[in-house]
């Protein structure tokens, strides 16, 4: 029973990475791409470890699956506001479909 | 009393991902914990009495829960985004204001946005949050705020102020 609730969640992990991948290559500029990148690739990777928490119970291995899920939560959320900021202060234009941006006020006096 | 709670903290961690009580093993979690602890525990948290109000931490699980709701959304509304053929996405960049007062609510609420719907946040200067947003709906500030942060910061007074 563990074995095909777990292989589902791994599925649907393995499906959300997927569709994160897929965001990668088909939205236009940097900002969009890490959208796609952190959002579906972040639940993708948390479901295949709580898939592996599952197969394998609280031994070794399942307890150090459910100990990266908040590491996996801080280093990718931290990781996507370091590489966002970096690539608008390194001066990469937003899409020129953008509707609004309120963060260039910040930067025009320096 | 700072730097113990962390000591502690990540000896908690080591054993966890260990998963082996014995001699050697706790020696080397105790000395690596303890180095590490003589370098970084100034960044460590303040111990403060909030920390052992129970309260919070009932919140802080029901926000678990939310936050989990919000995530499994915001997954499925960025999926829809890129297998549609057109790709209906209207980018940019607002400036919200958040009341949240406390270093470490702002620093939940950041990485709260950017985990759910469409939204990053690129930068936090003072009160102001300023978030990439995939799809911007309005430009009124009263509605956008609303939007991004009014689900999470209700919560997280209730955990951090």
């Amino acid at each position: 029973m563990n074995e095909i609730i777990s292989t589902v969640i791994i599925g649907i992990g393995v499906a959300f990475d997927f569709f994160g991948i897929l965001g990668l290559i088909r939205l236009p500029d940097v900002y969009n791409r890490l959208q796609a990148a952190t959002k579906s690739v972040t639940l993708g990777t948390w479901s295949i470890l709580l898939g592996i928490l599952i197969r394998y119970g609280f031994t070794g291995v399942g307890v150090k699956a459910l100990l990266c899920i908040p590491l996996l939560f801080f280093a990718s959320t931290v990781a996507a506001h370091a590489l966002i900021r970096g690539s608008y202060i390194f001066g990469i234009k937003l899409w020129d479909k953008s509707v609004v941006d309120d963060y260039k006020d910040v930067w025009r006096g320096k | 009393m700072k730097a113990a709670l962390h000591f502690i903290f990540l000896v908690g961690i080591w054993l966890l991902l260990t998963l082996n009580v014995t001699l050697p093993n706790i020696a080397v979690g105790v000395v690596s914990a303890f180095v590490v602890t003589l370098f970084f525990a100034k960044y460590s948290l303040k111990a403060d009495k909030k920390q052992f109000h129970i309260h919070r931490y009932f919140w802080a699980v029901i926000y678990g829960f939310i936050f989990l709701w919000e995530c499994i959304k915001a997954n499925i509304d960025v999926m829809y985004r890129v297998i549609h053929p057109r790709m209906p996405i209207k980018p940019g960049i607002v400036k919200v204001k958040s009341t949240l007062k406390t270093d470490i609510g702002k620093v939940f609420l950041a990485n709260s946005i950017t985990m759910t719907p469409g939204t990053i946040t690129v930068d936090i200067i003072d009160d102001y949050f300023y978030v990439h947003w995939i799809y911007v709906h309005s430009k009124d500030p009263a509605i956008y705020t609303q939007k991004i942060l009014g689900r999470f910061e209700k919560y997280l007074k209730r955990i951090f102020e």
